[in-house]
């Protein structure tokens, strides 16, 4: 149990390290690694929840697959690191209102934080589910509940994702003669 | 003193041991490689170091040793010393969760059996597959970190590469577990035991070749394409790129790469006779020699391999493209389709 509890504190601390030294680069590539380093972690921290189907899942979705075309895309645009003080000067984040927007982003996430925190430490800890961990018959109870109790925040995130594909291929299409 | 128990060492070993067959595997597939050239060129390939130039990989990789390690000037520091720890990394690590025999008892030497495996992970298909997916980041930082033209094409070709045969991978899987109901490499194999029934006579062994012809034409092309072998070695095709994404890498590091290649082709080789070839499994031999005639089935496909690359040119990149996307894709969705109907409709 204690070694659980080295495990969780070493992979959540990398977790977060490795998020905030994501926004903290100036180099893109290292962005995208130090990304992959937090997604790793997040991995692990799923192995300790008895999941290792969505630990595995997540090294292939996110850290395999997506990150992948990440790094693809800042290679291939050879993305240069930013200049802070060209980035001072003209980024259209740096307007007043979109730093007063942020602010209050980072407010409100602030508070859903510590609202989930406090959430947390007052309710009781949920009774472990019946089917067998990391056996064939949880990933079969992972799809079941996918397809029937859950199928419609399912079949909207696909909706989602093919109104994004669907914007991509305009805007790269833009100015081609298909206005 | 507390008594240790003796599946505990035999746990021990079995790391030390599948980490240096690794190892000499990979010499010996180097040897394999230049000796099945020669052969289709009509040549002996190495015959003076060691008896039929065995000992030529030991050589190669002392006179590596002894070479000077460069870093060009304008390289990435950190990002160029581990990519190629990467590599080799994942090559090591996706071996772990394949097993290579029946349980054993090593002859009545330990109580109750052994499974031959490092690690035993419920999702091991799948562990192998993101293990697989992640080996492409060591090639492609290699490319980016060098800071010269031909490695970060490479790198960049590897990783548009290994985007588009990895789904067809994946679908070539997913049907092998369709079939075995089950995640676990093991339980797969031993789903292969005996023999499929034609009219009540058995044909031939139970091995999922026969029923996923395609699916294992698929698994294999994807797995020659993900491990960057030849007609698929875009990543450094030498007449385009003088050497890809290692051209700036010399000594070691040069050598962790090509030691990368050729553990990742015996994982493929490996996992593909788990899943198609029945694994240990022939049944009129004793369980004992499961072992041997595994590490048989290997070498046949790991020939394959070496005479596959000697055989054809390399593709053109857009008819790699074309392949992946509009051939094998489709493929590999119809066979899955395929797979799933008759095991709901028929029970296969």
């Amino acid at each position: 149990m204690a070694f659980d509890a080295v495990l969780f504190y070493l992979f959540a601390a990398l977790a977060v390290g490795a998020s905030l030294l994501v926004i903290g680069q100036r180099n893109p590539v290292y962005s995208v690694l130090l990304l992959i380093a937090s997604f790793a972690a997040l991995a692990g921290l799923y192995v300790l929840l008895d999941a290792p189907f969505a630990a595995v899942t997540q090294m292939i979705v996110y850290a395999g697959a997506i990150m992948v075309l990440f790094l693809f895309v800042v290679m291939l645009l050879n993305v240069p690191r930013e200049d802070a003080a060209e980035w001072d000067r003209s980024h259209p984040l740096n307007r007043p209102g979109a730093m007063r927007f942020g602010a209050v982003l980072a407010g409100l996430l602030l508070l859903e934080l510590s609202w989930a925190v406090w959430h947390v430490s007052t309710r009781q800890p949920m009774a472990l589910s019946e089917t067998s961990p990391g056996s064939v018959a949880s990933v079969a109870a992972i799809g079941r509940s996918i397809f029937t109790d859950y199928a419609f925040p399912f079949e909207a995130t696909s909706v989602l994702i093919l109104v994004a594909m669907v914007g991509a291929v305009i805007l790269a299409r833009r100015g081609q003669g298909l206005e | 003193m507390p008594a240790i128990d003796p599946v505990f060492i035999v746990q021990i070993a079995l790391i030390v041991v599948v980490f240096h067959a690794l190892l000499l595997s990979a010499a010996g597939m180097v040897w394999a490689e230049r000796k099945v050239a020669a052969r289709l060129q009509q040549r002996f390939g190495p015959t003076l170091v060691g008896p039929a130039g065995l000992l030529q990989p030991f050589a190669d990789v002392l006179k590596l040793f002894f070479k000077e390690e460069l870093r060009p000037k304008a390289a990435d520091k950190i990002l160029f010393h581990i990519a190629p720890i990467i590599s080799a990394m994942t090559a090591f690590l996706a071996f772990c969760v394949v097993p290579f025999g029946p349980p054993s008892t090593f002859f009545g030497l330990l109580d109750k059996p052994v499974p031959l495996y490092v690690a035993d992970v419920p999702v091991a298909v799948l562990v192998i597959f993101a293990v697989a997916s992640m080996g492409v980041y060591g090639i492609v930082l290699a490319g980016w970190s060098s800071n010269s033209k031909y490695s970060l094409l490479g790198g960049l070709r590897s990783s548009a590469q290994m985007i588009s045969y990895e789904l067809s991978y994946g679908m070539a899987l997913a049907a092998v577990l369709v079939l075995a109901n089950s995640l676990s490499l093991q339980e797969t194999v031993n789903a292969q035991a005996g023999y499929w029934h034609l009219f009540g006579v058995p044909v031939a062994p139970r091995w999922f070749v026969f029923v996923q012809p395609i699916g294992f034409f698929v698994f294999m092309t994807a797995g020659i394409a993900e491990t960057n072998r030849a007609p698929f070695d875009f990543p450094e095709a030498e007449q385009e790129l003088v050497a890809g994404y290692h051209t700036e890498y010399s000594s070691m590091s040069f050598a962790l790469f090509f030691l990368a290649e050729y553990v990742n082709m015996v994982t493929v080789s490996a996992v593909a006779t788990n899943l198609y070839l029945g694994g240990w499994h022939l049944q009129p031999l004793p369980e004992w020699l499961g072992i041997v005639w595994w590490f048989l089935k290997l070498s046949t496909l790991l020939f394959f391999y070496l005479w596959l690359r000697w055989t054809l040119p390399r593709y053109r990149y857009d008819q790699l493209m074309q392949f992946g996307w509009k051939f094998l894709l489709p493929l590999s969705v119809v066979n899955l389709l395929v797979t799933a109907a008759g095991v709901l409709y028929f029970g296969l």
